[in-house]
């Protein structure tokens, strides 16, 4: 406010000879002072510098690996019943303790990770895929296929997924397949939608308009000028995505739907451990933990991505 | 405004006439036979699935139960003996809509609230305690949500009835296991949207316009932040009410989805055809009303047509 009051004031004289020459330095002016870093080595280094999200994604690989190697490793079947020893606490035998059947908690609950985070993470990266090919195609293509597909999308859309998934699971009838399949016919319309817009605000950029005119072929344009400009978004959508797969596949299983016994996954041990709680809460606590932690890290990373994948915020702090 | 209410409309009930067919065939092809039991010899076969119009081709099964709907009418629970399905959802949908409606009330105007809050006091001590609790609130399902809260609140701490729904007091572990997540999300939205808000160009205009801080808050923050939310109201509506369905499970409570998850089960055709019906068409009213709503809210859409 005040500087646009001073519209006059006056330039101090300068003394001859106050001031000395020093020389141009004109070599090294056009040297590169940063590092030239491709765009996913500036991601990962700004996924590095988020504490948060950094710890997430190594709980998450934790989880992975425990899910894999500790059913392996342990002395213990998961579904080996033993009388001897039911709803057992924490012990140095059963690390996690045991259930009404006398089964080794800490190996159902990677057992049921594993199931869980397989689901997790195959159906929302089929989701991904498919949703971005459509949505991909509708928007860079337009025209009549666009607007039937959109249509198509918008009837989708109105129709509550919860129910259509619990639907095909009756059909399909329990399993990991027919979960799968289950979540993938109602997850990719999300997908479409967002990607579809995107590419269309894209199709409409002058890089690419500039492509056009240079004659790059419409499969370049997309795979080198669009794939790059929504590939972050799309990993974002993805890793956000798993949770809530995980979430569907637990609350499928928890109504009885999802996952058949013996196999086990995290929504049959929540299921299992709900009617105990009076009595022995830590067999709903033990993978209600694991859940939630589950869930908070992927939530917590989708968020870090979402900034360290932002081709607008590279280079800033 | 005329044209984009058309337009909604007429896509909602090609939805409905989409979820009809759908869910029609798909209940058909369900594994297994509603018809089961000890006693049941080929007479009685015959019988009862002429009871149902079972024998007839499933064409003209289709277009009589289309018409039937039309006239409100849902037909006969194939397992609940001498219950019509009207009977049943009757009896039932008031519990989930109630315990819908509470959740989505305390989940919407406090996550409102939290948000806004957040915002305003960004960087703050309340803006942690808000994020905190949208993080935990997107982290916890609502299963879980719903037996912490028994575990604690009923069984420990013995504040509260664990289970039923007789009156107030019971109504409150319920709806705050199944309104938690949508607090969570809500607060998270709004407070990323009034960030964004704060920062444009008309907020500075009316700020240096001399408008009180309580005026450009309310009228130009608050208004123009609340529209990203209200478009995720549809959605956000449907989930509470699906989610309805674990609770009622949890806390014993004879609403919609312990029948539905019951008739499921139970391949009780004629119920779960109806009460999917009723409920995805509930949920596309629903719909329909929050685009309307926005409609009015936006006025790029409600000045569109004139």
């Amino acid at each position: 406010m005040e500087q646009t009051n001073q519209t006059a004031f006056e330039i101090p004289s300068v003394p001859a000879g106050g001031f000395e020459h020093v020389g141009k330095n004109v070599q090294g002016l056009d040297a590169i002072t940063r590092p030239n870093l491709s765009y996913w080595q500036d991601a990962w280094r700004r996924i590095r510098k988020n504490r948060v999200a950094f710890f997430s994604l190594l709980l998450v690989i934790l989880y992975a690996l425990l899910a894999i190697f500790a059913p392996i490793f342990s002395s213990y079947g998961y579904a080996d019943v033993d009388s001897a020893h039911m709803n057992e606490f924490f012990s140095a035998s059963h690390w996690l303790g045991t259930d009404s059947l006398g089964r080794d908690l800490w190996v159902r609950v990677w057992r049921g990770g594993r199931v869980s985070l397989s689901i997790g993470f195959i159906a929302a990266l089929l989701n991904a895929v498919l949703g971005a090919l459509v949505g991909g195609l509708c928007g860079y293509y337009g025209g009549k296929l666009d607007s039937i597909v959109m249509r198509i999308i918008d009837v989708l859309y109105g129709i509550p997924n919860l129910i259509v998934t619990i639907l095909v699971m009756v059909v399909l009838g329990p399993g990991i397949f027919s979960l799968i399949v289950a979540l993938i016919v109602v997850g990719w319309i999300g997908t479409a939608r967002f990607v579809r817009g995107e590419v269309l605000r894209l199709r409409e950029q002058d890089f690419v308009a500039a492509a056009k005119m240079l004659g790059v072929s419409d499969f370049a344009i997309i795979v080198k000028h669009i794939i790059p400009n929504i590939i972050g978004l799309i990993i974002t959508n993805l890793t956000m995505a798993v949770p809530n797969a995980i979430f569907r596949e637990a609350f499928l299983s928890y109504i009885g739907l999802g996952i058949a016994p013996p196999e086990c996954s995290w929504g049959i041990l929540a299921k299992e451990g709900v009617p105990l709680l009076r009595i022995y809460p830590h067999q709903l606590f033990v993978p209600a933990f694991f859940i939630c932690t589950t869930m908070l890290a992927l939530n917590l990373l989708g968020d870090g991505l979402r900034d360290a994948l932002d081709p607008k915020l590279r280079g800033t702090e | 405004m005329g044209k984009y209410i058309l337009k909604r409309v007429a896509i909602s009930i090609l939805t409905l006439f989409v979820l009809i067919t759908v869910v029609f065939v798909l209940v058909r092809l369900m594994p297994g036979d509603p018809i089961t039991g000890e006693k049941i010899t080929p007479e009685i076969r015959a019988n009862l699935e002429a009871y149902y119009g079972l024998d007839k081709p499933l064409p003209v099964q289709y277009i009589t139960y289309v018409k039937n709907l039309f006239q409100g009418n849902f037909g006969y629970s194939m397992k609940y003996t001498n219950r019509t399905v009207n009977e049943i959802i009757a009896s039932s949908f008031p519990y989930s809509v109630d315990l819908g409606l509470r959740a989505l009330a305390l989940s919407i105007s406090l996550g409102l609230v939290f948000g806004i809050l957040a915002a305003r006091y960004r960087g703050k001590k309340l803006d942690f305690i808000c994020i905190v609790v949208a993080i935990l609130g997107t982290s916890i399902p609502d299963f879980i949500m719903g037996a912490l809260l028994q575990y604690f609140f009923g069984i420990q701490w013995g504040l509260l009835p664990v289970a039923q729904y007789l009156g107030l007091e019971y109504t409150i572990l319920p709806s705050v296991a199944l309104g938690f997540y949508t607090l969570a999300m809500v607060s998270r939205m709004m407070r990323a949207s009034m960030l964004e808000v704060v920062s444009q160009d008309y907020i500075k205009t009316a700020r240096s316009d001399g408008i009180s801080n309580f005026r450009v808050v309310w009228k130009h923050q608050i208004r123009n932040a609340i529209m990203p939310v209200v478009t995720v109201l549809g959605p956000v509506v449907a989930s509470t009410l699906t989610g309805t369905f674990v609770i009622e499970s949890i806390f014993a409570i004879p609403g919609m989805g312990k029948f539905y998850v019951e008739s499921v089960q139970n391949l009780d055709y004629t119920l779960v055809l109806g009460m999917t019906v009723f409920f995805g068409g509930f949920l596309i009213l629903a719909n329909l009303i929050v685009d309307i709503l926005y409609g009015i809210i936006d006025p790029r859409i409600r000045l569109a047509g004139k």
